[in-house]
């Protein structure tokens, strides 16, 4: 076992040591949906600098555990803390998501950037024009949104997240469908709020991509927490028999529970 | 035939006349199709809004009763205004039977539900979309629900037309609120019906003729800007 690991239930986790090191924080985590239980009693800390990344297979649970920690869904049991206090409006003002696919308003991508930035009471042109600027989007101000490219909607996507000055940012497998060099454009921004300050919170099946971005993972396997490990760790000497076998490539299948 | 061949050339020559009494009955038609659409989409589109974005018990009721209220017949909804503005009615102090005024009310009261009905779906269909993303930034009920309005404006732009097509093309209320009196509440529906049992086909044809065209133009120009909007994906 490896230093600063520790076992519960047959699931390990790394979580931070002191307890200022620590931005939020999931409890007893359960999300039903019907007679299914997607998330099934997930505790985890989540450390207050770094990007950590969420990996798993299909169906493990990767983007409704997001949701569950950004608010977007309430949990069927559990909770969810962000700096000791529960999760409202308030706190969800200080998050940010972008989702897989790039949810854009009918709007020029200047009015995208706008609509938000009126929202928290500070849209100026110049501001617009800075964000759009930051992602490579200033010569599109004009153009609809839609009709960019699906990089150039994602990036827009990620601008109008950031335009609020989020201290966490969730990503749900933002460049899922994206060729390499969007990918690396997002990478890149995405890098860069890290760097000042933003906490990353980083969906992604892609290994490199993770093994790129991750400061620490989180590995979740049919709706549990199989691990939570600082990076190197993980890819290095994974606890877990989930983790190996998904690092390994290894198919996992599940039986059926009939 | 020849008595409808006649009628069709005497039209022709009503509209390209510009002749004083068809162009009166047409203005009227319009000045009271288009407030009856501007009374129903103040009502029509808050509440459709409110009832695509709202989770509340009995939620699937109301849309049911919605549409179902798209089909009110005219007759009947012209009969309860009459009721409600005649002398002995409860509005009758307001002395609007047989007004322009009156008929409005009518048109506006049958299709407000159209409007509201119809702009729920579309509001709803991008209110599915945008919900998740609206969450995610915080963004108030009212100000979800004016971008809501705003991004759905070309799709509500036909909501409003079907609005006007049911309104314009409608005669069983407007004639019994309205009464088809002469230069007073006569429009384009009623005086076709009075022309064609009085046997004037000229004036019926004419006022058929002026109604189509309305129609298509109306339709043709909201199709046009649609078109101009879903090729910039505005729509």
């Amino acid at each position: 076992m490896p230093d600063g690991t520790t076992v519960s239930q047959g699931r390990t986790w790394a979580a931070p040591t002191d307890e200022s090191e620590c931005l939020g924080e999931a409890v007893g985590l359960v999300y039903r949906s019907g007679d299914r239980t997607l998330i099934d009693g997930i505790d985890l800390q989540i450390p207050r600098a770094g990007r950590t990344v969420v990996m798993g297979a299909n169906g493990a649970g990767k983007s409704l555990l997001l949701r569950l920690l950004h608010g977007l869904l309430l949990p069927s049991a559990g909770h969810v803390r962000w700096g000791g206090r529960p999760l409202d409006d308030a706190l969800r003002q200080q998050q940010a998501m972008v989702f897989q696919r790039p949810v854009l308003l009918r709007r020029s991508v200047a009015a995208n950037i706008r609509f938000v930035l009126k929202l928290r009471g500070r849209a100026d042109q110049a501001r617009v024009d800075a964000t759009l600027d930051e992602v490579g989007l200033a010569a599109h101000a004009h153009q609809p949104a839609r009709l960019l490219s699906g990089g150039e909607q994602q990036r827009l996507a990620l601008a109008r997240a950031l335009a609020t000055d989020p201290q966490v940012l969730f990503l749900d497998e933002p460049t899922a469908s994206l060729d390499p060099a969007s990918t690396a454009a997002i990478e890149t921004i995405v890098n860069r709020a890290h760097a000042r300050g933003t906490k990353i919170m980083f969906v992604t099946h892609d290994l490199g991509q993770a093994r790129r971005l991750a400061d620490d993972v989180i590995f979740l396997h049919y709706g549990q927490l199989a691990e939570q490990s600082p990076a190197q760790r993980f890819f290095d000497d994974p606890v877990s028999q989930a983790a190996r076998d998904y690092l390994d490539g290894r198919l996992v299948i599940r039986k059926s529970s009939k | 035939m020849q008595d409808f061949s006649a009628s069709f050339g005497l039209a022709f020559q009503l509209v390209l006349a510009a002749d004083p009494d068809l162009l009166e009955i047409i203005a009227l038609s319009l000045k009271v199709s288009l407030s009856a659409v501007a009374i129903a989409c103040l009502i029509g589109l808050p509440v459709g809004t409110a009832i695509a974005m709202g989770r509340f018990r009995g939620r699937t009721a109301t849309i049911i009763l919605l549409n179902a209220l798209m089909g009110l017949p005219p007759v009947v909804v012209g009969l309860l205004i009459y009721l409600l503005l005649s002398n002995a009615g409860p509005l009758g102090w307001m002395r609007l039977l047989y007004t322009p005024g009156a008929m409005i009310i009518a048109q506006a009261v049958l299709i407000t539900p159209i409007v509201a009905a119809l702009s729920r779906e579309v509001v709803e269909q991008l209110h599915c979309e945008y919900a998740e993303q609206f969450r995610s930034l915080s963004v108030p009920r009212s100000s979800a629900a004016a971008a809501l309005l705003w991004d759905a404006r070309y799709s509500l732009l036909t909501v409003a037309l079907a609005g006007f097509g049911r309104a314009v093309a409608e005669v069983g209320a407007v004639i019994i609120v309205g009464g088809n009196i002469d230069h007073l509440t006569r429009v384009m529906t009623t005086a076709i019906a009075l022309e064609t049992s009085k046997g004037d086909l000229a004036l019926a044809l004419a006022l058929g003729i002026v109604l189509i065209t309305l129609a298509l133009s109306v339709n043709a120009a909201v199709m046009a800007l649609r078109l101009t909007a879903t090729r910039y994906a505005y729509a």
